[in-house]
């Protein structure tokens, strides 16, 4: 039976057909195919794995930025009040140096109408004593020639104005 | 639906005519094994009474006059040629034989380029052309940019599918050393079961049901496997883990291990060889009802043709899927054999 006996020539073309086929596809045919999809299939996984790293990082990125929000209004906030309460105090410190300052303007003021009502006093007494003396003089020029009354008179009249004067 | 019945009526009525012309006795034995066995020359059809065939050539080492290389044409007939002639009976039947000086009949070393070898030179020039036009999609692409589209696409999703799911799957870590034997005995297979379906020239060569074919495709899974293999592996055959008493003093488990070790290429030789056998003789059977019916008048003969015809579609439908299975099973086999002699040690 020719059908299960093999044949000697068509085992030898077959091994060198076979040999020569095997060769040139594993030398130029499927590594280079295996390889190249090999390739792509590794470079999906990274393009994807690093799109999944670029979403994380975007995600934690706005997160960041509300929290950034976040944290600048309660600095504007915090400012604003801060502003507020420097202006208050500006103008308490203002209205206080103003008030003190008019104090001080109005104690001088006083001392000074004080001094000037003194001087003033001063003057007038003068102007009394010098009248009264002119006054007594006329008096005395009448009188004390007259008696040892009127020269009693006279020395009182001296000390009286000797210790007015002194006061 | 008139007029497929039509169509149908005149196809029996063609097919019986065609039928009546040819031959009516038959001879039945000749029809089928002339069409699965090898032969010299390449028969295409016969027109008018004369074959028309490809004349190949005949390439023989006769121990006595040394190599003689001429055209089978020469051999036509049971004609004589340089002292050679095609046996008609006997041992060699349907060999080349030679007359020795002495009158003894001998058979020569033979190489001749059948229709077998024609037929496996086509279809590994197929198999080149088609695995290396995808290879050079590759080089003037780059995969990693763009995937192909068309032929290297499909090509490229049979190989990954054949790698994937075959190779990786069953070999495990070091796949990548076997996967260009096993992809290329895939390839193979499966386009010699295609071009084997096709009827005319240049398909119709059974290449994949021949046993020498397949001989030489197990070997090559045989020696993958035992060249290869690791310790683990010789130790499982040769020290199994199994009872003492099983091993010493009559080795009987590493007996039944060594013959285990031939009978697996052996079954991938047999498996591949009597599948699509198998399938060419159903599909020739098939046919052959039309020419067996004549005898039994035209409308019987009419009848039957178109059943033949229907059944025969139906047969290299099925034939279509058995050139993919078979291809797929010789490699996942051969991937399994190899994954075991590539075991690690367990616990490992």
């Amino acid at each position: 039976m020719s059908l299960i006996t093999p044949d000697f020539g068509l085992i030898f073309w077959m091994t060198l057909i076979f040999a020569i086929l095997l060769f040139l596809l594993a030398k130029f045919g499927f590594p280079v195919i295996t390889k190249s999809v090999r390739e792509r299939s590794e470079h999906i996984d990274e393009s994807l794995r690093k799109a999944q790293e670029a979403e994380q990082r975007l995600s934690s990125l706005a997160d960041e930025q509300k929290v950034l929000i976040k944290q600048s209004q309660a600095e504007q906030s915090r400012i604003l009040k801060e502003a507020a309460a420097t202006r208050d105090a500006m103008i308490a410190q203002a209205r206080s140096d103003a008030r003190s300052e008019a104090d001080k303007i109005l104690a001088d003021a006083r001392l000074q109408i004080a001094a000037e009502k003194e001087s003033a006093l001063r003057g007038i007494r003068r102007e009394v004593a010098v009248l009264s003396v002119s006054v007594a003089e006329k008096i005395l020029r009448k009188d004390l020639s007259s008696d040892a009354a009127g020269m009693e008179l006279v020395e009182k009249m001296v000390g009286e104005a000797k210790t007015h004067k002194t006061s | 639906m008139r007029g497929l019945k039509r169509i149908i009526a005149t196809v029996g009525v063609m097919l019986t005519a065609l039928a009546a012309a040819a031959a009516a006795e038959m001879d039945m034995n000749e029809y089928l094994f002339g069409h699965v066995l090898d032969s010299y020359e390449w028969h295409i059809t016969k027109v008018n009474g004369h074959d028309v065939s490809i004349a190949l050539p005949v390439i023989v080492h006769s121990s006595e006059t040394g190599w003689h290389c001429f055209s089978s044409r020469h051999l036509e007939d049971g004609a004589v040629w340089e002292g050679f002639r095609i046996a008609e009976d006997g041992r060699w039947d349907g060999k080349v034989v030679e007359t020795l000086s002495d009158g003894t009949v001998a058979r020569p070393l033979d190489i001749s380029i059948t229709k077998t070898v024609l037929g496996l030179m086509i279809s590994s020039a197929l198999v080149l052309v088609l695995i290396l036009c995808t290879a050079r999609w590759y080089k003037r692409h780059d995969a990693c940019k763009e995937s192909p589209k068309g032929f290297a696409g499909l090509m490229e999703m049979l190989i990954t599918m054949v790698e994937d799911d075959i190779i990786k799957e069953c070999i495990g870590k070091d796949y990548r050393r076997y996967s260009p034997y096993l992809l290329t005995a895939f390839f193979f297979i499966f386009i010699n079961n295609i071009l084997g379906i096709i009827p005319i020239f240049p398909g119709g060569a059974n290449v994949t049901g021949n046993i020498s074919i397949t001989l030489v495709l197990a070997l090559c899974t045989f020696l993958a496997v035992n060249l290869f293999g690791n310790k683990e592996y010789y130790r499982d055959i040769f020290w199994p883990e199994v009872p003492t008493w099983l091993k010493v003093p009559v080795p009987l488990m590493p007996l039944i291990e060594i013959v285990g070790v031939f009978t697996k290429p052996f079954s991938l030789m047999v498996r591949l060889f009597a599948n699509i056998l198998a399938g060419h003789i159903m599909i020739l059977g098939v046919i052959a009802v039309i020419f067996l019916t004549v005898e039994l008048g035209p409308a019987l003969n009419g009848g039957l043709s178109v059943v033949a015809v229907l059944f025969g579609v139906f047969m290299d439908l099925l034939e279509c899927l058995v050139a993919f299975l078979q291809a797929y099973v010789f490699t996942m086999l051969s991937s399994v054999f190899i994954g075991l002699s590539r075991q690690e040690p367990e616990g490992n």
